[in-house]
């Protein structure tokens, strides 16, 4: 998509002719100044990491996104955003889609530098939000938030700015913000007697199901929960971009590998459920963590769609 | 929380704080039925792909054709707590009737119809092979792929903007309007009662209140009206636990969405139209707890009556 069709784009042609017309009659005007989809298909995450496809028997799973589906899909993206294309710049509505996605990605970063077993960030408000374009077809958004820890419930406001980049290469987004730590919740007791509970290399934790289909997490089995979804944002920062909102939906299994470098190290299977496509996508990640580290994420691979997954566990 | 869920049981053994089965949960209607033969009968109104019966429970005090509310939960499979606040819905209308006097006044004038299980097939998949399905379960020709988003294959704005023409997508549209028979089975509902006033669609999650439309970003002619009707409404549902919804249209709020069921009703003149995205806000999302069910369905209960008390003191006449 080149910054001068983008520049150049404000009327919009809507493609897909109206059918089940109101029965107040309405004029569309040539001009929408709300935020207009690009592609008339929704958008596919497309991965970055290569897919591994799995042929198995089963003839119920379906054939994962592969380089030529990506290739096609995104041709069709930008042939469609020739005739749908109005990205909007300027003040946005904090409620609207296009700053609360900008918003998770903040979350999601924060989540990557700050997360823990006991410590793990969601949006909860964006107060301000503006989005002005940059000039190799990136997109910069300002945005005001607030954002919550999911487990003790504490609110901070921040200030943020998310770069998406453009271009062909696309790439993760990048952000900074003005968040300068947990201040209130101070949960190092708690991580470090959970690291000397499991700094082990006998009777290595492993788990399934977090939640499972009821919602229910073992008491027990709560913060590698909570480290799972620190972790999944790792994978979901990265794959984020203006047409994506993740959030982690399922610790598949969870098993403790022995401790390396002082770290804690999970393998992890997780489930993120992306809203705009409305997929929910698989991810292997190893994940390790010290109360002095924090988290980190490596060897993310993104598994092929599963279409017989495990049955719900009883709770 | 033990002790309120033992009150809500209600004396038919069903325990409205937990997910339960098709099967339960048909049985319960039953039961419903049974205790409150003048209120609530059960109405087949078809079958789903794999020939499962599909019920609505219509709530009627008499009349003929009175205008109507039409509540849906459960059209996406994995958005469970939809269905289970469906349920509690269904009997707390039940029980209320003659106790409660503006749900009292509502009823002696108005009908509510309400299908608690609006994908059975999808919902009977999430619990015996994969709890984060959603479609439905219609075969495709020419892919190992099935189900189609039965909120992308209503008759409005259909295969456009958050869509997928690829049978293998979760925003799959299908391969024409209504060719999916669990939509086609309440499309010919509606069609056929001619007097529905307010068309109510209950999602998880993301704790939203939407209103028209999702295939365009332009506002509707009564969007101002929408909009006041559901402030007021996420302001009532708020002042139970303090749970916060946003309020705006499908496209504007969440995404552009094609083929959705409340655009089509809103098209055909159904002016209160609405789609509730019930809890949380992606810490669970679609697993959420069991003990939040009852929770959930309380405070969105007053959001719904807030919605139908002012369809039933704001009568409007549309002309086809």
């Amino acid at each position: 998509m080149s910054p001068a069709l983008m520049r150049v784009l404000r009327v919009v042609v809507l493609l897909s002719a109206v059918r089940g017309a109101p029965l107040a009659t309405v004029t569309l005007p040539p001009v929408i100044l709300e935020p207009v989809p690009l592609e008339p298909v929704a958008p596919v995450p497309v991965p970055s990491e290569p897919v591994r496809v799995d042929s198995g028997a089963d003839q119920n799973i379906s054939i994962p996104i592969n380089t030529e589906q990506q290739q096609q899909q995104q041709q069709q993206q930008q042939q469609v955003s020739l005739d749908v294309d109005v990205m909007l710049t300027g003040e946005l509505n904090p409620n609207h889609y296009p700053a609360r996605r900008a918003a998770q990605v903040v979350l999601h970063h924060l989540n990557t530098r700050y997360g823990s077993p006991y410590w793990w960030g969601a949006l909860r408000q964006v107060h301000k939000a503006t989005a002005e374009a940059l000039g190799d077809s990136g997109r910069k958004y300002s945005l005001e938030v607030t954002l919550q820890d999911q487990i003790s419930g504490t609110k901070e406001t921040c200030t943020a700015e998310v770069v998406f980049p453009g271009g062909p290469a696309g790439g993760p987004p990048q952000v900074t913000t003005s968040y300068e730590g947990k201040s209130e919740i101070n949960t190092q007791a708690q991580e470090e007697a959970l690291y000397n509970q499991y700094n082990t290399s006998q009777n290595l934790l492993s788990g399934h199901n977090l939640p499972d289909s009821y919602g229910h997490v073992a008491p027990g089995m709560e913060p590698f929960w909570h480290l799972g979804g620190v972790a999944s944002s790792f994978v979901m920062l990265k794959e984020s971009s203006e047409n994506t909102l993740y959030n982690m939906a399922q610790v598949v299994s969870v098993t403790q590998l022995a401790t390396e470098n002082n770290q804690l190290r999970f393998n992890y299977d997780v489930l993120l459920h992306e809203m705009v496509s409305q997929e929910i996508i698989h991810w292997k990640l190893l994940a390790s963590w010290s109360p002095q580290e924090g988290v980190k994420a490596s060897q993310m691979e993104l598994l092929p769609k599963c279409h017989h997954c495990e049955p719900p566990q009883e709770h | 929380m033990k002790e309120s869920e033992a009150l809500q049981r209600s004396g038919s053994e069903y325990n409205f704080g937990s997910y339960q089965r098709l099967e339960a949960i048909y049985n319960w209607m039953d039961t419903l039925v049974a205790e409150h033969p003048k209120l609530v009968t059960k109405v087949l109104i078809g079958s789903s792909y794999e020939n499962r019966p599909m019920y609505v429970l219509k709530f009627s005090t008499g009349g003929t054709n009175r205008p109507a509310i039409w509540i849906d939960t459960g059209i996406h499979a994995r958005e469970w707590v939809s269905p289970a606040t469906g349920i509690w819905t269904a009997n707390k209308i039940a029980v209320d009737y003659g106790k409660d006097a503006s749900l009292t006044s509502l009823l002696n004038t108005m009908d509510i119809y309400m299908l608690l299980l609006a994908n059975p097939d999808g919902y009977s998949y999430t619990h015996d092979n994969d709890r984060m399905w959603r479609k439905t379960r219609s075969r495709s020709p020419g892919s190992n792929c099935r189900g189609a988003d039965p909120n992308r294959n209503w008759d409005s704005g259909f295969g456009g903007p958050g869509t997928s023409r690829n049978p293998c997508s979760d925003l799959y549209h299908g391969p024409s309007a209504n060719s999916e028979v669990e939509v086609s089975n309440v499309v010919n509902l509606i069609k056929a009662h001619g007097n529905f006033k307010s068309f109510i669609s209950v999602h998880a999650y993301s704790q939203l209140l939407m209103y028209p439309h999702g295939y365009s970003c332009k506002d509707i002619p009564d969007m101002a009206e929408l909009d006041t009707v559901g402030q007021a409404a996420v302001k009532k549902l708020a002042s139970l636990y303090g749970t916060r919804y946003e309020v705006g249209s499908i496209c504007k709020i969440i995404y552009p969405a094609s083929g959705g069921s409340i655009d089509w009703a809103y098209d055909t003149g159904i002016k209160y139209s609405f789609a509730f995205e019930l809890r949380d806000t992606g810490l669970s999302g679609f697993l959420l707890p069991a003990n939040q069910i009852i929770p959930t369905a309380s405070e969105t209960w007053l959001a719904l009556k807030h919605i139908m008390e002012y369809v039933r003191d704001n009568p409007y006449y549309t002309q086809h």
